[in-house]
């Protein structure tokens, strides 16, 4: 047990000693490319998703970060309908073991 | 065959959309069954396909968020996931990925970031492939010496036990993880989950790689939980991820989009299979799936050292993380299949066996 904790101790240590040459070696990041959708091509909601892009990062990662939990959670439970349907027991497991 | 083709409106590029689905397949198969985001096989899948590579990342990372909120589903239903160690391993997680992070921008300023995550890539893989197959052949050792001894073999044994001693350490807060069966100090999940983070920030990748193997192992989770489990951790990083790369705007929704209809399918097969298969056995499929990965990276360390064969061996390790993949969606799909009739057929016995009696 006293070895264990000498172990942990000693890279507790190790980490605190790194971490001031981690931040000084820190600094200012660099500026991103910014990209820019090509409209032209595109028609109706692809028009709209990428003029979205163009205008506002900002609104384009709320609706991004929305529609994908939500499309992830209307698949899941269409998937669960399919399964049930199928006839699968979907809640235990037989094999318990590790 | 210009219909194979779809433009994508952020991105700009037309891409093979059947190339989507049978990707999403693929990694939702896999990513249900072992507990992983995928990021190792969806992102240089991306970028063959056509994607430029901070595309392929930023898309990967929406689209495994989506995937693993359904495989998630999946397993909290069979009961595999713990979510109070996964909101205890979260701030860990996103606090880890941060640092990595940023030692990432550190590399870059000194111009040594290929070749230190290359290399740590490579130890780390070698590490968990000696980790899973250390364990199994202890396990088999325990087994042989039962057997020996005339006594019963206890199932729930397991080869490599750190978790054990990593529990006697009795720092206050003590949480009981009920779902996991596991009881310690808090402060374990936090620096296990803080040090996969930074790994995982380091790497560039989710995390599913490295942090299921740790649970198994210096957390003690059985390997159900710890897949169910580390999906749900999957999930809640690439959310996060999926907000950070939509931000600096690469993301390519529709592509992520079409990969779901993939992965909702492959994700079910996946989490259903572990139904069937025994703890072990994921693990040792899991260990399979770390060394052909390690190969596949020497494959394009000597692409860069011997350019004069660059192509050999860039195609080399193209065709053998595809073939990876293929194959062990194959077997896990098979597996699937097979545990399933005879679940089915089980049922039938039964149900005829009860209409009989009656």
């Amino acid at each position: 047990m006293s070895r264990l904790w000498a172990k942990i101790i000693g890279l507790g240590l190790l980490v605190g000693l790194l971490l001031p040459g981690i931040a000084a070696a820190a600094g200012p990041a660099a500026d991103y490319l910014v990209l820019v959708a090509d409209t032209r091509k595109l028609t109706g909601w692809e028009a709209w998703w990428a003029n979205l892009y163009n205008e506002s990062h900002l609104y384009f990662t709320l609706l991004t970060v929305v529609i994908i939990p939500v499309v992830g959670l209307c698949f899941g439970i269409i998937a669960d309908i399919v399964m049930s349907w199928i006839g699968l027991d979907l809640k235990s497991r037989e094999l318990a073991e590790h | 065959m210009d219909w194979l083709y779809i433009l994508m409106p952020i991105a700009g590029i037309k891409i093979l959309w059947p190339g989507l689905i049978i990707l999403g397949i693929g990694v939702g198969i896999l990513g249900g069954f072992f507990g992983m985001g995928g990021a190792w096989m969806v992102t240089p899948g991306l970028n063959i396909l056509g994607f430029p590579m901070a595309f392929a990342i930023g898309t990967d990372i929406a689209h495994m968020a989506g995937k693993s909120l359904i495989s998630t589903m999946r397993h909290g239903k069979f009961g595999n996931v713990d979510y109070r160690l996964g909101f205890i391993m979260l701030g860990g997680t996103i606090v880890g990925f941060e640092i990595g992070a940023q030692m990432i921008m550190w590399l870059e300023r000194i111009g040594e970031v290929d070749i230190v995550v290359r290399y740590l890539y490579l130890v780390l893989l070698a590490l968990i492939a000696w980790m899973v197959f250390a364990d199994v052949a202890k396990k088999k050792r325990k087994e042989r010496e039962a057997l020996a001894a005339g006594k019963e073999f206890d199932k729930l044994a397991t080869g490599l036990e750190w978790h054990k001693t990593l529990h006697k350490i009795k720092i206050p807060p003590m949480v009981h993880f009920k779902t996991a069966q596991i009881y310690c100090s808090a402060w374990l999940p936090i620096f296990v989950s803080f040090f996969t983070g930074w790994l995982a920030g380091i790497l560039g990748i989710g995390g599913g790689l490295i942090r299921m193997p740790a649970l198994i192992y210096f957390i003690g989770c059985p390997t159900h939980v710890a897949v169910g489990t580390d999906l749900f951790e999957v999930m809640m990083s690439g959310l996060y991820g999926t907000a950070t790369y939509s931000y600096k705007g690469r993301v390519e929704l529709m592509a992520a989009m079409i990969m779901l209809v993939g992965a909702a399918v492959g994700a079910q097969v996946g989490t259903v299979a572990t139904k069937y298969i025994k703890g072990y056995g994921i693990r040792i499929a899991f260990g399979l799936c770390v060394i052909g990965c390690a190969l596949s990276i020497i494959l394009k360390m000597l692409a860069k050292g011997i350019p004069a064969y660059g192509g050999l061996f860039n195609g080399a390790a193209t065709v053998l993380i595809l073939g990876l993949v293929s194959a062990m969606s194959i077997y896990i799909f098979v597996r699937m299949i097979a545990g399933a009739r005879r679940e089915l057929a089980a049922k039938k016995s039964g149900a005829q066996v009860s209409i009989d009696g009656g």
